[in-house]
C-alpha cells in the first residue's frame, strides 16, 4: 500500500510537469494546426539557462533566495525569446506551404538546438544546485519532498492561472478565436501574427519552468534532457485531445500516474521479465493505444482526423 | 530505343566508372575511404528506402533507422554464435543461416514492423505518424539495451559481434580474393556487393515510381481527399509505401550486420534517421538521381569535416573548440531548415515535385 502511495505522489509530481509541457504543444495546435517537435528542446533550454544563471548568480555571492527567482525569470525570458525567433525563423514563412514542409523544419530546429546546447555546456550531467531545504515528510507512509509540493502546487496554479488567461482577458479571446478560424478573426481586427507570436512565447515560458522543475526534481540537467519529455508531454497531449487546454492538462497528470504505477508494477505483471528499466516505453504505448480507440483524445470533441 | 541510343554510352561509361572506383579510390585516397565509399552505399540504400515513404508517398518518418537495426539485429542472430549462449541446448554452434535466408528474411520482419506500426497511425494526419515514428525509433533502442536479461537475445549494450560475414557462392566476402589474377580485398568486394544491390534499389524504385502504385503514392502526397476520391484505397497505399520502406531498410540493415560483423544499438540512434532524412530532403523528395547526391554528399561530409574541422580550430585557436561529430549534427539541422525554406523541392528537384512544393516561377507557369 505504501508503495502504491509512492507511485502516486511521484506520478502526480511527474504528470504536473508533463501537463505543463504539454500545455505547450497543445496551444501551439490549438492555433496552427502544427505539432511544435522543437518544444522539447526549449524545456531543455530553459533549464541549462536556468543553470548557468543560477551558477553565474551564485559566484558573484548573491543570496539564494534572490538568485532562484532570478534565474528562473531569466530562463523564462531566453525561452520566450527563443519560442518568438523559432516562429518567425521556422514556421511563418511556411504557414502555407504543405504540411511536410514545417515538420520538417521543427525537426531541423530541434536538431538545431540539442547540437546547440551541446556545445555550450558539453556532453555531461549537470548537477542542479539545492538552494531550498529540501525535507521529506512521511505521508502514510509514503515520502514526499518540499521540492516535489512546491512543484506539483506552483504546476496547478501555473495551470489556473492559463486557463484564466485565455478565457478571461482580451488576448485570451483572441487566441480562441484565431484558433476557431483565422481568417474570420482577421476580419474582425485579431492581429494574428501577435497572437501566434504570444501563444509560442507563452508556451515557451511553460516549458522553461518545466525544465526547471525537472531538473531540480531530479537534480540533474542534460542536453539530452528535452527530447524524451517532449515526446511524453506530446503523448500527454493527445491522450487528453490535442488542442484542448483542459485535456492536456489532465493528460498529463493521467500520463504520470500511468508511468510511475507502471514502472512500479511491470515487474509483478511481467513475472520479473521486463523491469523498471522500460518506463519509457509506457508513454508510447499509451500513445498507439490512444491513437486506435480514440484519436481524439479522452476530451477532445475535434476529430484528430485531417483537416 | 531513342533513350538507349541517346544515353548508352554515358551509361556505359558510368558502370565502368563505378566499377573501378574502389580501385582509384584505394590508389588515391587509401584504404579507409573505399570503407567510407562502402557506408555511403548502405546510407544510399536506406535513403532510397527512406524515399518511397518521404518522397513517393508523403508521409514523414522519423524513425527510420529502426528498420535498418531491425534488420540488422536479425542478420546478427541468423548469422552468429551468439544464440549458442543463451540456448545451448537449440543451437551448440548459434545459428548460422545462409545470406540469401537472412537477407528476405530480414527485410519481411522489418516490413512487418512497418505494417504493425503503421496500421495504427496512417489513418490519421501526418503528424502524428512523424512522432509515432520518432517514439517507435527511440523504443526499439529500448529495447535492444534491455533485452539482455532474463533472457539474452540482444546482448544489451555490448551488442552482438562474431557476425558471419557475408559469403556469396561459398566464397566469403571478409578475406581478399584472388580473382582473374587481380586481388579484391574485402572492401572492394562489399562495395560490389552493395553497388549491385543499391543498382537494384535503384531500379525497383523507378519501376514503383513510374507504375499505377507509384502514381497513386504520389496523388495521395498531393492531395489525400482528391486522391480517394478518385478511387484510389488511400490506407492500403499507405500503408504499403510504409512496409516497402522498411523492407528496403531491414534489407540494408542486414548488409550493414554483415559489412561490419558487429552491431550494437549505440549504430540505431535519432541522430542516424535524421541524417538518412536529410540525405532525402537535400538531394530531393522523390527524385532518385538527387536522393543518390544527397546521400553521397552525408556520407562523405563526416569524414571531410574530421579531416578539415579539427586541423582548422588547431591552427586559428591553438585547441579544439567544437569537435566534428556535433558540428555535423548542427549542420544537417540546418539544412533541413535552410532546404525548407528556400529550396523545397531540394537541390534536384524531381519536376513534380517542384510543381507541388515550389514557388518557382518557371514552373508555376506550366
Amino acid at each position: 500500500m505504501e508503495i502504491f502511495l509512492q507511485q502516486i505522489i511521484n506520478g502526480l509530481v511527474q504528470g504536473s510537469v508533463y501537463a505543463l509541457v504539454a500545455l505547450g504543444y497543445t496551444m501551439v495546435y490549438g492555433i496552427l494546426g502544427l505539432i511544435n517537435f522543437a518544444h522539447g528542446e526549449v524545456v531543455m533550454i530553459g533549464a541549462m539557462l536556468a543553470l548557468s544563471a543560477l551558477t553565474a548568480l551564485l559566484g558573484v555571492g548573491v543570496s539564494a533566495l534572490l538568485a532562484l527567482p532570478l534565474s528562473i525569470v531569466l530562463a523564462m525570458a531566453g525561452c520566450m525569446v527563443l519560442g518568438y525567433s523559432i516562429e518567425r525563423i521556422a514556421y511563418r514563412p511556411l504557414r502555407h506551404a504543405p504540411r511536410l514542409a514545417p515538420l520538417i523544419t521543427a525537426i531541423g530546429v530541434s536538431i538545431v538546438l540539442q547540437n546547440l546546447a551541446m556545445m555550450i555546456w558539453g556532453r555531461s550531467y549537470h548537477s542542479f544546485p539545492q538552494l531550498i531545504a529540501n525535507d521529506p515528510h512521511n505521508f502514510g507512509g509514503a515520502i514526499i519532498n518540499d521540492i516535489q509540493i512546491i512543484i506539483f502546487i506552483l504546476a496547478l496554479a501555473i495551470m489556473a492561472g492559463l486557463m484564466v488567461v485565455v478565457h478571461r482577458t482580451k488576448l485570451g479571446r483572441a487566441m480562441r478565436a484565431v484558433a476557431e478560424n483565422q481568417h474570420a478573426a482577421q476580419l474582425m481586427g485579431v492581429d494574428i501574427n501577435r497572437v501566434i507570436s504570444i501563444t509560442f512565447m507563452l508556451g515557451s515560458a511553460l516549458a522553461a519552468i518545466a525544465g526547471i522543475m525537472v531538473s531540480a526534481n531530479y537534480g540533474l540537467a542534460h542536453y539530452y534532457m528535452g527530447f524524451l519529455l517532449g515526446l511524453k508531454a506530446f503523448t500527454a497531449a493527445v491522450l487528453g485531445g490535442i488542442g484542448n487546454l483542459r485535456g492536456a492538462m489532465l493528460g498529463g497528470l493521467l500520463l504520470g500516474l500511468i508511468e510511475s504505477l507502471g514502472a512500479g508494477y511491470i515487474g509483478d505483471m511481467t513475472g520479473g521479465f521486463m523491469g523498471s528499466n522500460y518506463q519509457d516505453v509506457f508513454a508510447f504505448f499509451v500513445l498507439i493505444a490512444v491513437l486506435v480507440f480514440r484519436p481524439s483524445g479522452l476530451f477532445g470533441e475535434r476529430l484528430a482526423e485531417r483537416a | 530505343m531513342k533513350f538507349a541510343q541517346k544515353y548508352g554510352t554515358l551509361l556505359a561509361a558510368l558502370v565502368i566508372a563505378l566499377l573501378l572506383l574502389p580501385f582509384i579510390t584505394d590508389a588515391l585516397l587509401g584504404r579507409g575511404w573505399v570503407r567510407i565509399v562502402d557506408f555511403a552505399m548502405l546510407y544510399i540504400m536506406l535513403a532510397l528506402g527512406l524515399n518511397i515513404v518521404v518522397g513517393y508517398a508523403g508521409l514523414l518518418d522519423l524513425g527510420y533507422i529502426a528498420f535498418f537495426a531491425v534488420g540488422a539485429y536479425c542478420y546478427a542472430l541468423a548469422g552468429s554464435p551468439h544464440l549458442a549462449m543463451t540456448f545451448p541446448m537449440a543451437f551448440p554452434d548459434g545459428v548460422h543461416l545462409s545470406f540469401w535466408i537472412i537477407l528476405p528474411m530480414a527485410a519481411l520482419i522489418a516490413g512487418g514492423f512497418g505494417v504493425l506500426l503503421g496500421a495504427p497511425t496512417l489513418r490519421l494526419r501526418g503528424d502524428y505518424l512523424a512522432i509515432v515514428t520518432l517514439g517507435f525509433g527511440e523504443i526499439i533502442r529500448i529495447f535492444l539495451n534491455n533485452l539482455n536479461a532474463p533472457i539474452n537475445l540482444t546482448n544489451g549494450p555490448q551488442g552482438i559481434s562474431r557476425i558471419d560475414p557475408v559469403s556469396i557462392a561459398d566464397v566469403p566476402l571478409s578475406v581478399t580474393q584472388n580473382i582473374f589474377g587481380i586481388e579484391f580485398p574485402s572492401v572492394h568486394l562489399y562495395f560490389y556487393l552493395f553497388l549491385a544491390f543499391t543498382a537494384l534499389v535503384i531500379l525497383i524504385s523507378q519501376r514503383l515510381e513510374r507504375s499505377r502504385i507509384g502514381r497513386a503514392w504520389m496523388a495521395i502526397r498531393e492531395d489525400e481527399i482528391a486522391a480517394s476520391a478518385m478511387g484510389i484505397n488511400t490506407r492500403n497505399l499507405k500503408l504499403l509505401a510504409f512496409a516497402m520502406g522498411a523492407m528496403f531498410g531491414g534489407a540494408s540493415g542486414a548488409l550493414f550486420a554483415g559489412f561490419q560483423g558487429f552491431v550494437s544499438p549505440e549504430s540505431f540512434s535519432l541522430i542516424e534517421s535524421i541524417m538518412v532524412l536529410c540525405m532525402v530532403v537535400l538531394g530531393g523528395m522523390g527524385n532518385i538521381a538527387g536522393v543518390v547526391i544527397g546521400g553521397v554528399m552525408l556520407a562523405v561530409l563526416p569524414e571531410v569535416l574530421r579531416h578539415s574541422v579539427v586541423p582548422l580550430q588547431q591552427v586559428l585557436f591553438g585547441k579544439t573548440l567544437v569537435d566534428p561529430e556535433s558540428l555535423r549534427m548542427l549542420l544537417f539541422g540546418a539544412a533541413l531548415i535552410v532546404m525548407m525554406l528556400y529550396r523545397p523541392a531540394g537541390l534536384i528537384p524531381s519536376r513534380v515535385r517542384r510543381r507541388e512544393l515550389g514557388t518557382d516561377e518557371a514552373v508555376d507557369k506550366v
